[in-house]
């Protein structure tokens, strides 16, 4: 027996969800893929495999790894505060976790680098002590830092919710340390959606630009990230070329998400046996 | 029967009265897309164009603006902002709209005086007050003690004509060949951000204090001259640099489906008028209207403007030769 769902018919929501996906997401990303195989696949070789190219990828692929290894231990650390504990201003602090999502990129960009910048609060101590921050690889770490944290907090967050203290409790009643019940309880119960917000903010990394741009020094080898130079070489009218590195992005992020689906259902299907 | 006649007349007399005053007060709508940073400068221009049209003909005129990198601005046309006019900082951003969109003719050029640039620039140099790195010319600009701001030579037009100048100074001096291409490697190394536009450059160095000098236009240097003060910033106009064009066009097709080509070639030719050549003077723009420019002389300390027609043989060569991709300002910018 079918079971009766509040909104109507079944063909009728999937078909809705279907045509939207297929419109607004895939039919796009198809025209990418078809722009890009129009220069063909020598040229697209050259494209990707120039010094620039690779450097632009090294550079974005290396800070979104730092962003996302900050955001892992951090917005771990600041969803279990949220969920854990009360205190004054909690919701203050719980709203504010979404600032980077309301903002406008390039209006954190900003912010980011007047304090950053050579006499900004934070840029000019730093800078004293010979850490520059402003159009440095470090600047494009920070912003990217700062645009993708909600994402691991907010996937975090709700599970550590659900979780509750009994199960901690029940735990330690059976005999577990601390660590134990950190190691053997919690961390495989919230792995799943760590992992999720993980991912999702090391997606949103590699995309990132309107942030990054202005604290980055977009220096061609050292500060120029993979969006930059696809929209520079829009800027030269050169379709193919832009189109051909976005797909180079497009693979990245897709790859990184099939990759995170496989860990979790492995995941899964582990913690399943264990039971 | 006659009642109805005049219910008729009476209905007819409505849609009739009703239509006319609306085409008369429909005021017409300009839209000029121009460069990122002459927002201030098309303020002016536009309050006093439109009082200027309302004494000749009656008529109440809107002018909507849109301003942004030059390329992308091209590029949003071609892709189907409808503008009316365009008022470029170099040429092929509105060549393109010929080669790529046939929205206007091949000969756009010819059809204002001065190949269609009412005014025309130069990249000059801003430093902090006093000069206290004595920088004085384009040599200045490749010591190890300098650092030099300008935007993204790949995404500005404004940064495009820097490169051209200091190409065409070292050519100068050395002729081409290596030590032209070590110069200019030397004057990128120098720069420690390139900035997507004329104005996030400007912001890099008066807001955050980065950099020793300035590169851009000459009138872009004197406007920030006069709104961040004498005792901050202070204008060096290098011994030779390059001819900027300010090239401007009735967009045909677009103006031709709006309607407004009467109203977008006024619009043109009014930069050309006494009036507007001095309202662009008056914005440190350089004009060719020869009483005005005497009027005006004091504000533009003399330099040797080489062309681009004369010292690289046209755009249709620079591009091929400097600006395309992977062509001299690619092997100078990205391998370093």
């Amino acid at each position: 027996m079918r079971q009766r769902s509040v909104i109507p018919g079944f063909g009728l929501a999937l078909g809705t969800t279907v045509l939207y996906l297929g419109a607004i997401v895939l039919l796009p990303l198809c025209a990418l893929v078809l722009k890009a195989s129009d220069i063909g696949a020598a040229q697209l070789w050259t494209i990707l495999s120039a010094p620039r190219t690779l450097s632009a990828i090294r550079v974005t692929v290396g800070m979104a790894l730092a962003a996302t290894v900050f955001n892992a231990v951090y917005g771990l650390l600041l969803a279990w505060v949220l969920a854990r504990y009360r205190f004054p201003g909690k919701r203050l602090l719980d709203a504010l976790v979404d600032v980077p999502f309301a903002l406008p990129t390039a209006v954190a960009g900003l912010a980011l680098t007047a304090l950053f910048a050579k006499n900004g609060w934070f840029g000019a101590p730093l800078d004293a002590i010979g850490i520059p921050v402003s159009y440095t690889p470090l600047g494009i770490a920070i912003a990217m830092a700062f645009t993708s944290v909600p994402f691991v907090v907010r996937t975090v967050q709700p599970v550590i919710e659900d979780l509750g203290a009994d199960v901690e409790e029940a735990s330690r009643s059976l005999g577990a340390s601390d660590f134990q019940i950190l190691r053997r309880v919690i961390f495989p119960a919230i792995f799943p959606a760590f992992l999720a917000g993980c991912s999702l903010a090391f997606a949103r990394c590699l995309g990132e630009f309107g942030a990054v741009i202005f604290i980055a020094g977009n220096q061609p080898g050292k500060t120029e990230i993979v969006a930059l130079l696809a929209f520079i070489r829009l800027e030269e009218y050169n379709y193919g070329a832009a189109a051909a590195i976005a797909v180079v992005m497009l693979a990245m992020a897709f790859t990184m998400l099939i990759v995170t689906n496989l860990i979790q259902s492995w995941h899964l299907r582990y913690v399943g046996r264990g039971d | 029967m006659n009642n109805r006649i005049r219910l008729i007349a009476i209905a007819a007399a409505f849609v009739v009265g009703a239509a006319t005053p609306t085409q008369a007060q429909n005021p017409a709508t300009l839209l000029n897309v121009s460069y990122d940073i002459a927002r201030e400068l098309y303020v002016e221009i536009n309050a006093a164009f439109i009082k200027s049209y309302k004494a000749k003909t009656g008529q109440d005129v809107t002018i909507n603006q849109s301003h942004n990198g030059s390329t992308r601005q091209a590029r949003s046309i071609l892709e189907g902002l409808e503008a009316d006019v365009v008022t470029f900082n170099q040429v092929p951003d509105v060549q393109v709209l010929h080669d790529r969109g046939k929205l206007i003719p091949k000969d756009w050029a010819k059809r204002l005086p001065n190949n269609s640039s009412p005014y025309y620039s130069l990249p000059a140099f801003l430093v902090r007050a006093g000069n206290p790195k004595k920088i004085k010319d384009w040599d200045d600009l490749v010591r190890a003690d300098v650092k030099v701001i300008f935007p993204n030579p790949k995404t500005s037009g404004n940064a495009k004509y820097t490169y051209l100048a200091a190409y065409a100074y070292a050519k100068a001096k050395w002729g081409e060949g290596a030590k032209t291409d070590d110069f200019i490697k030397q004057l990128f190394n120098n720069v420690p951000v390139f900035d997507t536009g004329g104005r996030a450059a400007t912001t890099t160095f008066v807001e955050r204090q980065t950099g020793d000098v300035l590169i851009t236009f000459e009138a872009e240097t004197n406007a920030i001259r006069d709104l961040v003060g004498k005792d901050k910033v202070e204008v060096v106009v290098p011994s030779v640099s390059v001819l900027a064009e300010f090239p401007v066009a009735v967009i045909d097709k677009f103006a031709d489906k709006h309607g407004t080509r009467a109203l977008a070639t006024a619009y043109l030719e009014y930069l050309y008028t006494e009036e507007g050549q001095t309202i662009l003077a008056k914005a440190y723009n350089r004009v060719n209207n020869e009483k005005i420019a005497a009027q005006f002389k004091d504000k533009f300390p003399v330099v040797k403007l080489v062309k681009i027609e004369e010292e690289f043989g046209g755009w249709d060569k620079v591009n091929k030769d400097h600006l395309n991709p992977d062509a001299k300002l690619d092997q100078l910018f990205g391998a370093r």
